[in-house]
């Protein structure tokens, strides 16, 4: 049998898009200039600059103005953390965010806590949504800024983004959002959905790598943490990184374009994954709210055995995937994700996570349901957990909300 | 980040399952840390390992090191097999990545187990 080549872990990046890698080499090669210079070169590139900043800004309905060029989703997110924090510092000290944050967040909110800022971390229920009575109940005389992501990058669940501003707004407290995985894969509206800030990172959808935005309301002031120019309204220092920022704005104008259509495929392939799993496969939880979740992410449990060694035979099948194992992220630890959604750490280490994209096909997503029946089962031999003859009454993930 | 040895009894691990009246069952690891080993061996009247099993929970190192360990012991005495060290799995597998070394190379300590239980047994 021809090997296959499948590629379903699009939440760790995409591929650069051909329009999007051909008008970058042109950024390179013939339109290379500075976009600082006085000269024509300098022009042109200052000129394909303010251009992509207007289709960045279009696909979540901002201003050209209130878009900040980055080097991606994590410099991002420091600079609307640091940038709010030191700048409101004389306000309060108080920020609320989730426990099931992207790494970009929590390590920058520890800093901060290092540095006197307090931080709340919202819990989760087991679909990994916060609670609003929550969030209200967190709110002091001194927050001054709420972070809460967009969609989870691991089990894709997207949380009440518009309710959440509007208790923002009703508080005066700013409104952060990491939109890394939404971006392109969501409807996003930062007027109606009182964002003040919005993190993006251009190569999760189909731009390249090094490349990323942060908006930022008007009439919201934040501090610069990156000195050296004027460049980016004196908020971000550095030559602007003109290939990727053409590409990325390109990228935009094509997610835009092609959103619906995006949205009503993956969704289409998602489904059939999660039906078809749950129905044929025993002992396994689909991790993330089932309808509230990215339209190309799965994320699931397969009880007694382990992500990695799952992962290690879809690659040998010739399917790319991920995991929230231990073993793949370097650490003891599994998935702060799923660990802060209650599942017990034998159902963590057991997770899949499948990131569906633009070029998937209906036929690749039957070929991984032809053959994952039998990788599970081969797996579930092997484990001294597994016991198929009371596999009914002991069912570990009946169990794993142990909260 | 594995080397083809280690994909090789990865994919095809050899003695997997259970030995029914084992002479010795050892057990090492916890689902907190994602690794269960457990090793089955049966040792005939002089002290020479005839059959080894193993059943795992764990990642791609961990299945590859029980297989390896499996591999190594049978034909060997009991003297010989607790000479085997984690290491030695290892080196047989031409080396594993290294954060893999200690959280998932317990395979050696599995089959000590196993051969510490079969010492009782034989012992009372």
């Amino acid at each position: 049998m021809e090997k296959k080549n499948i590629y379903f872990d699009h939440s760790a990046t995409t591929q650069v898009d051909s329009a999007v890698a051909k008008k970058m080499l042109e950024y390179m090669t013939d339109k290379f200039g500075n976009a600082s210079s006085i000269h024509s070169f300098g022009r042109e590139a200052k000129k394909a600059l303010e251009e992509a900043r207007k289709q960045v800004a279009r696909l979540i309905n901002a201003e050209p103005t209130e878009i900040i060029f980055t080097s991606g989703g994590t410099e991002s997110d420091n600079l609307a953390l640091k940038g709010i924090a030191l700048r409101n510092r004389k306000k309060g000290n108080h920020i609320i965010s989730s426990q099931i944050e992207h790494h970009a967040i929590l390590h920058t909110l520890e800093y901060l806590e290092e540095n006197g800022f307090k931080v709340t971390y919202l819990p989760v229920d087991e679909n990994a949504m916060i609670n609003l009575e929550d969030l209200k109940n967190a709110i002091t005389d001194e927050t001054i800024l709420i972070s809460i992501m967009f969609a989870n990058n691991e089990v894709g669940t997207i949380q009440p983004i518009k309710e959440i501003g509007k208790i923002a707004k009703e508080h005066d407290i700013y409104f952060h959002t990491d939109a890394v995985q939404a971006i392109g894969n969501c409807h996003i509206d930062v007027r109606e959905m009182n964002i003040d800030l919005l993190s993006m990172s251009g190569h999760k959808f189909y731009s390249s790598k090094g490349t990323g935005a942060l908006y930022v309301r008007k009439g919201v002031r934040i501090e610069a943490i990156q000195h050296g120019g004027a460049h980016e309204r004196n908020i971000r220092a550095g030559t602007e990184n003109i290939p990727g920022i053409v590409g990325m704005g390109l990228a935009a104008d094509i997610a835009r374009v092609n959103l619906d259509d995006h949205i009503k495929n993956l969704t289409k392939l998602r489904d059939k994954i999660i039906d078809t799993i749950l129905a044929e496969i025993p002992s396994v939880k689909l991790n993330g709210h089932r309808t509230q979740r990215l339209p190309g992410l799965v994320n699931f449990s397969f009880s007694f055995i382990e992500g990695e060694s799952l992962l290690l035979n879809l690659d040998l099948k010739g399917i790319a995937a991920s995991s929230g194992s231990a073993c793949t992220s370097g650490s003891l630890d599994p998935s702060h994700v799923l660990l802060s959604m209650g599942l017990n750490h034998e159902t963590a280490h057991g997770s899949l996570r499948l990131s569906l994209g633009r070029h998937n096909t209906e036929e690749e997503v039957d070929y991984f349901l032809e053959i994952i029946p039998e990788i599970i089962d081969k797996l579930r031999k092997m484990s001294p957990l597994y016991n198929p003859s009371d596999i009914k009454v002991s069912n570990p993930c009946d169990q794993c909300i142990n909260r | 980040m594995y080397t083809e040895k280690v994909i090789d009894h990865f994919s095809n691990p050899r003695n997997v399952g259970e030995i029914e009246e084992a002479s010795g069952v050892g057990e090492v690891g916890n689902v907190k840390c994602g690794d269960i080993m457990r090793v089955y061996l049966k040792i005939d009247e002089n002290d020479v390992i005839t059959d080894a099993k193993f059943k795992t929970f764990g990642c791609g190192a961990a299945i590859a090191t029980s297989s390896m360990v499996t591999e190594l012991v049978i034909g060997k005495t009991v003297e010989e097999a607790f000479k085997i060290t984690n290491k030695a799995v290892a080196e047989a597998l031409d080396g594993l990545p290294p954060l893999k070394m200690h959280c998932s190379n317990l395979a050696a300590d599995a089959m000590h187990e196993a051969l510490k239980d079969y010492m009782s047994k034989k012992g009372s």
